[in-house]
């Protein structure tokens, strides 16, 4: 496959030394980032390390307690009015899917746009119906998430955040809780969905997906971003030592 | 032919089978469950046939006092001379099918609205006007119908009233003070903490009293409540304390995830609550819930400590006139049925409810 693999102008997301602490323990250690709108990022590391915080500061899913986090231009302050726009822009999806189970898959895609968007009910069904046969799953539209397999669900969840129309898209190990038949599956929508210019930051140890579609892959362990290049530098030649123990354990 | 005679071949034998069969796996199998049928057997022999008797071949059923005393059974005259005050109390005797028709309204309404299908707009109205027709009903001083003052309604109609309001109130009220109390403001919560724990600690008695004795005192000289509403608020405010705490252990048994994905799609608070977590945590204790219901639906009793005269008052009064006296097994059997049959009906729709309501599983 060849994807496009330079980023456009313009600024997306912005981290200026932000801190975190969960207690006692200081998850994020003044991480600076900043992510141009179009670029892809894979972030990679051993668990606890922070990747997945970072990714959740991002939609004010977990709050950071120093530092500056801007996303699309607007900064994450506890305005909560501030808080519920930039949700509605950045779509995020989880590790274990987190479909709402009482409600039919298409009712489920429906439900931001119909309540958060306003849009009309029948519009809305029509987007959600798009975006199903998007992810290949239009078949399954009057089920309930209950009946599907893993990864039909995640590829739901994946619909379910395009249905807001968002400028960023958050995956946070959307893999890691797949049957290993099931992951391609959900991998080639994500490739599809990089194909099509989405402003991606992917938490994922799928060093595949990071080499074919990541313009940037960044190594995190103990609440900082220990390195980041591009996949071709990361995987030849890490830099640091923890880098390339990691890369030893997770490549076998 | 020869096919047929195999398959007859390949049958079952017939002790495993049919009635002999489901006799012997459901009452006979083993020595410890085929003793206990024995028994079981024996103490019906002995106990049904005179309960038959006493209730259906020797009693009287539309006789005076007097005569119930000579025969040997059941005296149900009891009932049949006086169910118009054991069902109506106090209420004027000719107007008796004012509370008859609110009662109906009533029955049918609740029974129209048992199909989720019917929710629609109309069904809202419908209720609006039908409680409208059930307190014109009742009340009366407009087209024609005599004024009944309330201090006059009991029996069945004021059961029915005290408990179908207090349950409706109180479910609405105790799913706020659930969310109130899981709240990150701390006025809030506080507030509601104290509320649910004040309130169950004390016996529902004690605050009805206080709704009736208490409460008028720090009300200025001329100013009363009526009493029936005063009753009514005490349940109300006693139930939804119980149905607070249950709520909330429907809404602490949902995962994390579901707050997340909701709030990541830009959901603000009212609308988590409205579209996703209530409908799958209060789903969750539909059969706690109806627990409480039923519980305080039996618990409108209660008001005869304050002198309304509910269904059960009533009939205590009945029973107090010297020529039904000694009839109390014959008036609780029927009070009994009467409360069997409401709290049999609301586990019914409940289980119909979880059945509908679990699609999704």
């Amino acid at each position: 496959m060849n994807i496009e693999k330079k980023a456009s102008e313009g600024q997306m997301i912005e981290f200026l030394d932000v801190h975190k602490w969960f207690g006692e323990f200081h998850v994020l250690q003044g991480i600076n980032l900043s992510v141009d709108k179009q670029e892809r990022i894979v972030i990679c590391g051993p668990s606890g390390s922070g990747k997945s915080t970072l990714i959740r500061c991002i939609n004010r899913l977990e709050e950071h307690q120093r530092g500056r986090i801007v996303v699309d231009g607007i900064e994450l302050i506890n305005n909560i009015k501030n808080i519920e726009k930039i949700r509605a822009e950045v779509g995020m999806v989880f590790q274990h899917f987190n479909l709402f189970p009482h409600l039919t898959i298409v009712q489920n895609l429906s439900l931001g746009p119909i309540w958060v968007r306003k849009t009309p009910k029948k519009e809305a069904e029509e987007t959600a119906m798009y975006y199903l046969e998007k992810v290949h799953i239009a078949e399954q539209a009057r089920k309930y998430p209950g009946q599907l397999s893993g990864g039909q669900q995640q590829r739901v969840a994946i619909a379910r955040s395009l249905c807001m129309n968002p400028k960023v898209m958050l995956f946070d190990e959307p893999t890691s809780a797949l049957d290993p038949e099931m992951i391609k599956e959900v991998l080639d929508v994500m490739i599809e969905l990089a194909q099509e210019g989405m402003t991606m930051i992917v938490v994922t140890h799928e060093m595949g997906f990071a080499k074919s579609v990541a313009h940037r892959v960044l190594f995190m362990d103990f609440g900082k971003i220990v390195e980041g290049n591009t996949p071709e530098e990361f995987f030849k030649n890490p830099q640091h030592e923890r880098t390339k123990l990691f890369l030893s354990q997770i490549l076998h | 032919m020869k096919q047929a005679v195999q398959a007859e071949e390949l049958r079952p034998p017939v002790t495993s089978i049919g009635v002999i069969g489901w006799i012997k796996n459901n009452l006979f199998n083993g020595t410890p469950n085929s003793v206990l049928t024995l028994v079981t057997l024996f103490f019906l022999w002995k106990t049904v046939p005179p309960l038959f008797r006493w209730a259906f071949l020797d009693s009287a059923w539309h006789t005076t006092g007097q005569a119930c005393r000579e025969a040997a059974g059941a005296c149900w005259s009891i009932i049949s001379m006086n169910y118009r005050f054991i069902l109506f109390g106090f209420y004027p005797y000719e107007e008796h099918w004012r509370p008859f028709l609110a009662m109906m309204i009533l029955v049918g309404l609740l029974f129209y609205s048992r199909d989720r299908n019917h929710w629609k707009k109309t069904l809202a109205y419908a209720w609006i006007i039908g409680l409208f027709a059930m307190g014109l009903l009742m009340k009366g001083g407009l087209f024609g119908l005599p004024s009944v003052e309330s201090t006059q309604w009991g029996g069945l109609p004021l059961t029915l009233l005290l408990a179908i309001f207090g349950l409706t109130a109180a479910y609405p009220l105790g799913v706020i003070l659930a969310l109130g109390r899981r709240s990150k403001m701390r006025g809030i919560k506080v507030l509601c903490i104290l509320y649910i724990e004040l309130i169950r600690g004390v016996p529902l008695i004690s605050l009805l009293f206080m709704s009736s004795i208490i409460f008028p005192l720090f009300l200025p000289e001329g100013v009363t409540f009526n009493k029936i509403l005063r009753a009514q608020v005490a349940i109300i405010l006693f139930t939804a304390a119980y149905i607070a705490e249950v709520v909330r252990g429907g809404l602490q048994g949902m995962a994390r995830g579901q707050y997340e994905a909701a709030e990541s799609i830009g959901l603000n608070y009212y609308l988590t609550m409205r579209l996703i977590i209530l409908p799958q945590a209060l789903k969750i204790v539909i059969p706690p819930t109806v627990s409480i219901l039923i519980s305080a639906f039996k618990d409108t009793s209660l008001v005869v400590i304050i002198a309304l005269f509910d269904l059960l008052k009533t009939t205590q009064s009945v029973l107090s006139n010297p020529e039904w006296m000694g009839f109390s097994r014959e008036a609780y059997v029927f009070v009994a049925i009467l409360y069997f049959l409401g709290c049999f009906s609301m586990s019914n729709y409940s289980r119909k409810l979880e059945r509908e309501l679990s699609r999704g599983d």
